[in-house]
C-alpha cells in the first residue's frame, strides 16, 4: 500500500513561471554575485539602448549614471536617445521574462533572446523590494509615458503599479530606466568602468556618458557620424533548423503548400531547390503544410539534410571594420604595431556569421603576463568566463611561436600583445542565458584561427624585424667600441696626429653606416592615443573602500574563486 | 726589408684605405692544418695559400684592433731594440681597454697572425717565448758568446755530469762540433735522465736531446741547425700514443699547421721514428694502457686531416694497428723487462733495425 497516494502528491505539483524560475537561478542570467549583478544591469540596459537607436538609424547617445546609496545598494539611471517604446508594450518589455523583439527574428542584434532587461528588473525587485521607473517618450509633440513596474513572479506578468503621462522637457523621444540595486562597485578589469570603455571602442559612432559612483564623469564621444550598416533580417536557413522548431514552422505558417512553405519561409530555398527537397524527403510539394505529421516532418528534416543548399545571405551582417577597429585599439593602447582583419563570412549551422580580429604589440604593454585577449559578440564586451569561451580556446589552440610570441603547451601566448576578437552573427551560440562565452561550434573556432593567424602572421614579420634590428644594433654598438682603439693603433703605428685621429673615427662611423645600412628604428607613432581612455579600467580597486568588508561570505565566495580564474586565463 | 718598415707600410694601407671612406681589411696567411700540404721533397708543412682577411665586422673587428695594436707594439719593441716576452706582450694589452686580451692563448695566437701578415719570426718582431728550447747532453761542444763582450764561449755537453745543457731561446749565433753518429730527441724528461746517468751517448757516440713534451721553436731550430751543419740523421724517441706521434714526432720532423709561415725553419725533414711503435708494443709485449676518447679522437683526425699521415701509408697502418689495438704504451713501460733494458737491449736493436721504424 502506499503510504501518501498520488492525489495528495498532485496538489504540490504545479506550474513554474518562468520568473520563478530565474528567481532561483539567477545566476544563469548573469546575476550571481552583487558585483557581476551590477555590471549585468548595466550591460542589458546598454544593449537594448544601442540595438534600438541603430534599428531606429539614430545615432545613439547613452547616459549612464550609477549612485551609491550605502555600500551594496545603488540606484542606476539609464537615459537613451532612441525611439521610445510604445505605451502598450512597456509593461511586457520591463516586466515579462522572455518577452522581446529579436528572438523570432534572424538578425544581427546585441540582444536576442528577451529576457535581459526584465531579468534586471526582476533582480532588482528581488534585491531592494522596490519597483522599477520606465519614462518612454516616442514623439517630440507628445507627453511621455512613466510606468512604475514589478513583475508578478508567480504568472511572470507584469504589475503596473502606476502608470501616468508626464512632460519630458528637452527630450524628443528615448528611454530612461531608474532603479535600484543590490551590487558592489570596483574598478580594474570586470568592471563596469571597463565595460563602457570597451563598448565605446567597438561602438565608435556612439556616444556614452558615463558617471560612476565616485561622482567621476567621463565622456566617450563618438568618434564617427556614420552608423553602422543596417544589419538585414534574414529567414533561416534550412541547414540551421532543428526538428522541433521545423514542426513548430509547419503549423504557424501561412503558407498553402510544402513548396511554398520551403519558398518563403526559408532563405536560399527557390521553386528548384524546394521540389529536390520534397523529393529526397519523399513527400509531395502539394501537401499543406498544416497535415504534416511528426513522422512526415522527421522525413522532411532529413530531406533537407540530403539536399544540396547554397550558403545563406551573408549581406546581414554588420562588422566593425578592420579600420575601426584599429582606431579603436590606437585610442586605448600605445603600441609599436598594430593590424587587423575582416574576415568574408561563414556558415555555421546554417546562421551566418564573420570573424574580425586586431591586434595591437609591444609599447607599454606588460611584457612579461600572458596577453590581453578581447572578446566581442555583436559589438558586446564578454567580460567574464573567457576559459569557457570558443574564443579563448581558438587563441589557446594556435601555435604562437612561429609569430614570435612565447607560449605554454595549450595556453595563451605570453607577450605585450592585445588582441581583439569579434564575432558578429545572426545568432551568436552562447554557453548560457547570461552571453559571457561562446559556444565552441568547430566552423567558428576554425574561422577565428584563421583570422588571428592572418594578423599573428603580420605580427611574425614585424617581431622579427625588431629582433633583426635589435640585433644589428648590438653588433654595431660592438663594433663601434673598438674604433678608437683603431685609430689609438694607428696613432701609435704611422704617428697620425689627433686631428687626423678624429677624422678616421668619423669616417670608420660612415664607412660602418655605408656598408651595413642605415639602422631602422621602430617608434611608437600614435596621434590616436588618449591617455584618459586607457587609463579606464586599469585601476585593480576602488580608493578607500576594501572590498568584501560588507559583503555576505556566502555571495563573495564565487566571484573571487572566478576572478582567481580569470586572472590566471588573462 | 725591415721587418719595422714593413709594420709601417701595412699602417700606412690600412688608414689610406679608411681616407679614401672603404672597408679597410688585413689579410694573413690562414693558420690551420687545411692550409698546408706536404711534399717529402721539401720536407716540410707548406702553405697552401689561402688568406683569412679581419674587417669591421662584429666577429673580426675585436682581432682587427687587436692586430692593429700588436703591430704597434711590435714596432715600438723593434724601434727601441727591445724584446718582450710573450708573456709580458699579453701583460701589456691590458691597458688596451676593451681590446684587451682575456688570457694569454688570445694574445699569442694574434702574434703568430702577425708574424704569418709579415712572413717573419716573433723574435723579428721582438718577441721571445720563455719556455726553454730543451735540453742537450753528449757528444756536442756548442760555441755560443758572452752577451757583453761577444767572446766565444765554448760549452762542452759531455761536462754537465748527471745534468744537461739548456737550449737557449734563440738559436741563430750557435756554433756546433761534434763527432757524434746521430741526434737522438727523447719525448720524456724521465727517459733522458736514464739514458744521461747511464751515459748512453757515449756508448752509442750521439747526442741526447729531450724535448719535454711538443717541441719548442727553438728546440726545432736547434736540432735542424745541428742536423744541417753535421749532416746528422735525427732519430725521434717517444711515447707510443698518438699524442707522441702527431704532437711531438710529426710537428718536430715538419712544423705545424697554427705556424706554417715559419715551418721553414723549424722543422726537421730528417728526423725518423724509431719508436715507440704499434708494433713495439706487440713485438716487446709491453704493458698498456687503454686509449682515452681523446686519444682516439686524435688519432682519426690525423688519418682524416693531416697531409702527412694522408701522405704516408706505414703511419696510417701505424694508427690503424693502435686504434685496433685500444692501447698506449709510454717509454717507460720497457722497465717491465728491467731498468736499463731500454739501453742494453732496445734502442741497440731499434737502431740497428730501419725497417720497424717509421717515417
Amino acid at each position: 500500500m502506499l503510504k501518501v497516494h498520488a492525489k495528495e502528491l498532485a496538489k504540490k505539483q504545479r506550474e513554474i513561471s518562468v520568473a520563478e524560475f530565474f528567481e532561483k537561478n539567477r545566476h544563469l542570467l548573469g546575476f550571481d554575485n552583487p558585483r557581476k549583478s551590477l555590471l549585468t544591469t548595466i550591460k542589458e540596459a546598454v544593449d537594448n539602448s544601442l540595438d534600438a537607436a541603430e534599428e531606429a538609424r539614430v545615432l545613439p547617445e547613452i547616459s549612464v549614471e550609477i549612485v551609491e546609496l550605502s555600500e551594496t545598494r545603488f540606484k542606476i539611471t539609464i537615459e537613451d536617445n532612441g525611439p521610445g517604446i510604445v505605451r502598450a508594450q512597456i509593461p511586457k518589455i520591463f516586466a515579462k521574462l522572455l518577452y522581446g523583439s529579436k528572438f523570432h527574428k534572424l538578425s544581427q542584434s546585441r540582444g536576442q533572446q528577451g529576457i535581459g532587461i526584465s531579468a534586471a528588473v526582476l533582480y532588482s525587485q528581488l534585491t531592494t523590494g522596490k519597483p522599477t521607473l520606465i519614462t518612454s517618450k516616442t514623439d517630440p509633440k507628445k507627453k511621455a509615458h512613466q510606468f512604475t513596474l514589478k513583475i508578478n513572479t508567480k504568472t511572470n506578468e507584469p504589475q503596473i503599479i502606476k502608470d501616468d503621462q508626464i512632460e519630458w522637457k528637452n527630450k524628443d523621444h528615448g528611454i530612461k530606466i531608474e532603479m535600484e540595486l543590490e551590487g558592489a562597485y570596483f574598478k580594474g578589469k570586470q568592471s563596469v568602468d571597463e565595460y563602457i570603455k570597451e563598448t565605446a571602442i567597438t561602438n565608435p559612432h556612439t556616444t556614452i556618458i558615463y558617471t560612476n559612483p565616485l561622482a567621476e564623469q567621463i565622456i566617450f564621444a563618438r568618434a564617427t557620424e556614420e552608423l553602422p550598416v543596417e544589419p538585414k533580417e534574414i529567414k533561416p536557413h534550412p541547414y540551421g533548423v532543428e526538428l522541433g522548431i521545423l514542426i513548430k514552422m509547419l503549423q504557424s505558417t501561412k503558407a498553402r503548400t510544402l513548396q511554398s512553405f520551403l519558398q518563403t519561409d526559408f532563405s536560399r530555398v527557390g521553386p528548384g531547390t524546394a521540389k529536390e527537397i520534397c523529393q529526397n524527403a519523399k513527400l509531395l510539394p502539394k501537401s499543406r503544410p498544416k497535415t504534416i505529421s511528426r513522422d512526415m516532418t522527421e522525413q522532411l528534416y532529413k530531406g533537407i539534410q540530403a539536399t544540396k543548399i547554397i550558403s545563406p545571405p551573408t549581406n546581414c551582417l554588420s562588422p566593425i571594420g578592420a579600420e575601426l577597429l584599429e582606431k579603436g585599439l590606437r585610442k586605448e593602447i600605445n603600441a609599436e604595431f598594430y593590424c587587423s582583419v575582416t574576415r568574408s563570412p561563414s556558415v555555421y549551422r546554417g546562421n551566418p556569421f564573420l570573424i574580425e580580429v586586431g591586434l595591437a604589440y609591444g609599447g607599454e604593454q606588460d611584457k612579461e603576463g600572458t596577453i590581453r585577449l578581447l572578446r566581442y559578440a555583436n559589438r558586446v564586451p564578454l567580460i567574464y568566463q573567457p576559459g569557457a569561451c570558443a574564443i579563448t580556446q581558438a587563441v589557446q589552440q594556435i601555435a604562437w611561436n612561429p609569430y614570435g610570441l612565447s607560449q605554454s603547451k595549450r595556453s595563451l601566448p605570453v607577450g605585450p600583445l592585445t588582441l581583439v576578437v569579434h564575432m558578429a552573427s545572426v545568432w551568436v551560440p552562447f554557453t548560457s542565458e547570461s552571453k559571457e562565452a561562446i559556444a565552441h561550434y568547430p566552423e567558428i573556432i576554425k574561422d577565428i584561427k584563421l583570422a588571428v593567424r592572418e594578423c599573428g602572421r603580420q605580427l611574425g614579420i614585424f617581431i622579427n624585424k625588431k629582433r633583426r634590428i635589435h640585433a644589428e644594433s648590438k653588433k654595431r654598438s660592438y663594433i663601434e667600441t673598438y674604433i678608437p682603439h683603431i685609430s689609438e693603433a694607428l696613432h701609435e703605428l704611422i704617428g697620425i696626429k689627433k686631428t687626423e685621429k678624429e677624422k678616421v673615427e668619423k669616417l670608420l662611423f660612415q664607412i660602418l653606416e655605408k656598408h651595413r645600412g642605415k639602422l631602422e628604428k621602430i617608434e611608437m607613432d600614435n596621434p590616436d592615443y588618449d591617455e584618459e581612455i586607457a587609463k579606464i579600467g586599469k585601476e585593480e580597486t576602488r580608493e578607500g573602500k576594501k572590498p568584501s568588508v560588507s559583503q555576505k561570505p556566502k555571495v563573495s565566495e564565487k566571484p573571487k574563486k572566478e576572478d582567481k580564474q580569470t586572472k590566471l586565463k588573462e | 726589408m725591415n721587418v719595422g718598415k714593413k709594420i709601417k707600410e701595412i699602417g700606412e694601407k690600412v688608414y689610406k684605405t679608411i681616407l679614401k671612406k672603404k672597408q679597410p681589411e688585413l689579410k694573413m696567411p690562414l693558420r690551420s692544418l687545411s692550409n698546408v700540404k706536404y711534399d717529402p721533397k721539401d720536407g716540410y708543412f707548406e702553405l697552401l695559400g689561402k688568406m683569412k682577411v679581419r674587417a669591421l665586422t662584429a666577429s673580426m673587428v675585436k682581432t682587427f684592433a687587436q692586430t692593429l695594436k700588436m703591430m704597434a707594439l711590435s714596432k715600438d719593441l723593434i724601434e727601441k731594440d727591445d724584446m718582450a716576452t710573450k708573456r709580458e706582450a699579453y701583460y701589456v694589452s691590458k691597458n688596451w681597454g676593451e681590446a684587451r686580451f682575456k688570457e694569454q692563448p688570445e694574445s699569442d695566437g694574434i702574434m703568430d697572425d702577425v708574424e704569418g701578415m709579415m712572413m717573419v719570426n716573433r723574435e723579428q718582431l721582438g718577441f721571445i717565448p720563455e719556455e726553454k728550447g730543451g735540453e742537450v747532453a753528449g757528444k756536442l761542444i756548442v760555441i755560443d758568446q758572452d752577451p757583453d763582450t761577444k767572446k766565444e764561449i765554448r760549452i762542452d755537453c759531455t761536462k754537465f755530469g748527471s745534468g744537461a745543457y739548456s737550449i737557449p731561446s734563440s738559436v741563430e749565433h750557435l756554433k756546433f762540433e761534434t763527432n757524434a753518429k746521430f741526434i737522438l730527441a727523447i719525448e720524456t724528461a724521465g727517459m733522458f735522465q736514464r739514458l744521461v746517468k747511464h751515459k748512453y751517448w757515449k756508448k752509442a757516440n750521439c747526442i741526447l736531446v729531450s724535448m719535454g713534451g711538443v717541441p719548442t721553436r727553438a728546440l726545432r731550430r736547434f736540432i735542424r741547425r745541428l742536423s744541417d751543419a753535421k749532416k746528422l740523421p735525427v732519430y725521434v724517441f717517444t711515447d707510443g700514443d698518438p699524442y707522441g706521434y702527431f704532437n711531438i714526432y710529426r710537428t718536430l720532423k715538419v712544423g705545424s699547421g697554427r705556424a706554417a709561415h715559419i715551418n721553414q725553419y723549424f722543422c726537421v725533414p730528417r728526423a725518423k721514428f724509431i719508436g715507440i711503435t704499434p708494433q713495439d708494443i706487440v713485438d716487446y709485449k709491453l704493458p698498456t694502457h687503454t686509449l682515452k676518447d681523446v686519444d682516439i679522437k686524435r688519432a682519426k683526425d690525423a688519418v682524416k686531416n693531416d697531409p702527412f699521415v694522408q701522405y704516408h701509408k706505414e703511419w696510417q697502418r701505424a694508427i690503424k694497428q693502435l686504434v685496433g689495438m685500444k692501447v698506449r704504451a709510454e717509454q717507460q713501460a720497457l722497465a717491465k723487462w728491467g731498468l736499463n733494458y731500454v739501453i742494453e737491449k732496445y734502442l741497440p736493436q731499434k737502431l740497428k733495425n730501419q725497417k720497424t721504424w717509421l717515417p
